[in-house]
């Protein structure tokens, strides 16, 4: 979706602020943002994919108002609804008021240091050849889903190479709507800055994504 | 009588005393947590257990590891280049976003410079959690457009004939620049290189140390002032 995650390319935030010796956390409770999201997506529920929608469908001017993990904190709310693990009104008054779903697992905290470890690998078989060969030109397709794409607005009906084939993994845009995980190709895709951002582009400068086969059309 | 202990009587069951003004999303994920134990769905242990981990043991001394053993080993080189996920696994480097690595590697023509311009992927397996500017729009606008002035700002002028090569996230792809190598530093050990390596070289926003020059004039390296260079 065209949501106000997706920055590429956006002007008008001004310069990037390097911190010395910046610290891991600013807050106590960005700590805790960071282990109840963790924990949550620990329950089995829901997966990468629509965790990161659930983020990009924060309305724009909250999303860019909002620090990052305050984005993490919405986007776990909306997910604990929506799933029935906790209602509207249970997390405004943040007490239990009701019975809610029940999770695949609570991560205890003798859990913590396999699942870190384990982490959540999104590599699949699949049965198809890649379609793209590496040195072939592609193009991206040009779409606008309201639904959830991991190909960049920037980076959509744009000239550009293959460069690797990854391997396949989990879609993204199937897997954030539980419409199954449907692995496909992904392609490691380089452009010249000159075919992304036209006129006045830095002349030494290339950019690549990784791009699912169903993102790519042949010219 | 006086008054001071009339306001002071709810909501202390901790030992912060002086801290009853929580700022909005402090009261905000306190409620959060406080409601998911008491549904049993959290365990607050967990949540230590996790920030401990992200505090004291994976952070960019892993991937600073990494680097020096890339830089003094040709063959964990070739193979860092071939599959950086078996690679870095192979030091213990392993987890929660790093289960896909790939590294790639600052040549005399091209820097690298990694980001993620649609939420914030970051190795954290190699380089911990990320820093707020890695996460902020301003970095995830410009680093695919812009990538000279976002380097000016970090203090980085790279020469104009350096080509600049940015990878975008995009996938489950965690990338992890591997700098060049500073000159004069043959002898040195893979412990003294590692302290060589900042995070942000591994991001690519700024390039590996290498020689400082004293106040007398005379060069030494850096590193070997360093702690932890020592064995």
């Amino acid at each position: 979706m065209n949501g106000p995650h997706d920055l590429g390319g956006q002007m008008g935030f001004g310069p990037v602020a390097p911190e010395k010796d910046e610290p891991y956390f600013h807050a106590e409770w960005e700590k805790r943002a960071l282990g109840i999201t963790l924990s949550c997506g620990a329950f089995g529920a829901w997966t990468i994919d629509e965790s990161r929608h659930a983020r990009e469908n924060i309305p724009p001017a909250d999303y860019l108002a909002a620090s990052y993990y305050e984005i993490w904190i919405r986007g776990v709310e909306t997910l604990l609804a929506r799933h029935g693990f906790a209602t509207r009104e249970e997390l405004l008054s943040g007490h239990n008021l009701q019975e809610g779903a029940a999770p695949k697992r609570v991560l205890k905290a003798e859990m913590v240091p396999g699942a870190l470890a384990r982490g959540g690998p999104c590599d699949r078989p699949v049965e198809t050849t890649p379609r793209f060969a590496v040195g072939e030109t592609v193009r991206t397709k040009n779409f606008n889903p309201a639904t959830h794409t991991r190909l960049p607005r920037y980076a959509r009906a744009r000239t550009g190479v293959v460069e690797t084939v990854q391997g396949a993994f989990v879609f993204p845009d199937d897997n954030a709507h539980g419409r199954g995980e449907n692995p496909q190709w992904l392609y490691t895709v380089v452009f010249g800055g000159g075919e992304i951002w036209g006129e006045g582009a830095d002349p030494s400068l290339t950019v690549s994504i990784d791009a699912w086969e169903s993102y790519l059309e042949r010219l | 009588m006086h008054d001071d202990h009339d306001h002071d009587h709810h909501d202390h069951d901790h030992d912060h005393h002086h801290d009853n003004h929580y700022s909005d999303m402090q009261a905000r994920v306190k409620a959060l947590e406080t409601l998911l134990t008491e549904k049993g769905l959290i365990d607050p242990a967990a949540i230590d257990a996790i920030v401990e981990t992200y505090e004291t043991k994976v952070g960019p001394r892993n991937g600073a590891h990494v680097v020096a053993k890339a830089w003094s080993d040709a063959d964990f080189a070739a193979w860092l280049k071939r599959d950086a996920t078996a690679a870095i696994a192979s030091l213990g480097f392993t987890g929660r976003q790093g289960e896909h690595m790939r590294a790639v590697f600052n040549t005399p023509e091209t820097h690298n410079l990694i980001v993620c311009t649609l939420c914030s992927c970051y190795p954290w397996s190699v380089l911990g959690l990320p820093p707020v500017w890695y996460k902020a729009p301003a970095y995830r606008s410009r680093a695919v457009i812009d990538p000279r002035g976002v380097l000016a700002e970090f203090g980085l002028a790279l020469p104009e004939e350096k080509k600049i090569r940015v990878w975008d996230s995009t996938a489950e792809l965690r990338y992890l620049v591997i700098p060049e190598r500073p000159d004069g530093t043959d002898g040195m050990d893979e412990a003294a290189l590692a302290s060589l390596v900042s995070r942000d070289a591994m991001i690519g926003t700024a390039i590996a140390g290498s020689w400082k020059v004293s106040a007398a004039g005379s060069s030494t390296i850096s590193a070997a002032d360093s702690p932890e260079a020592r064995p």
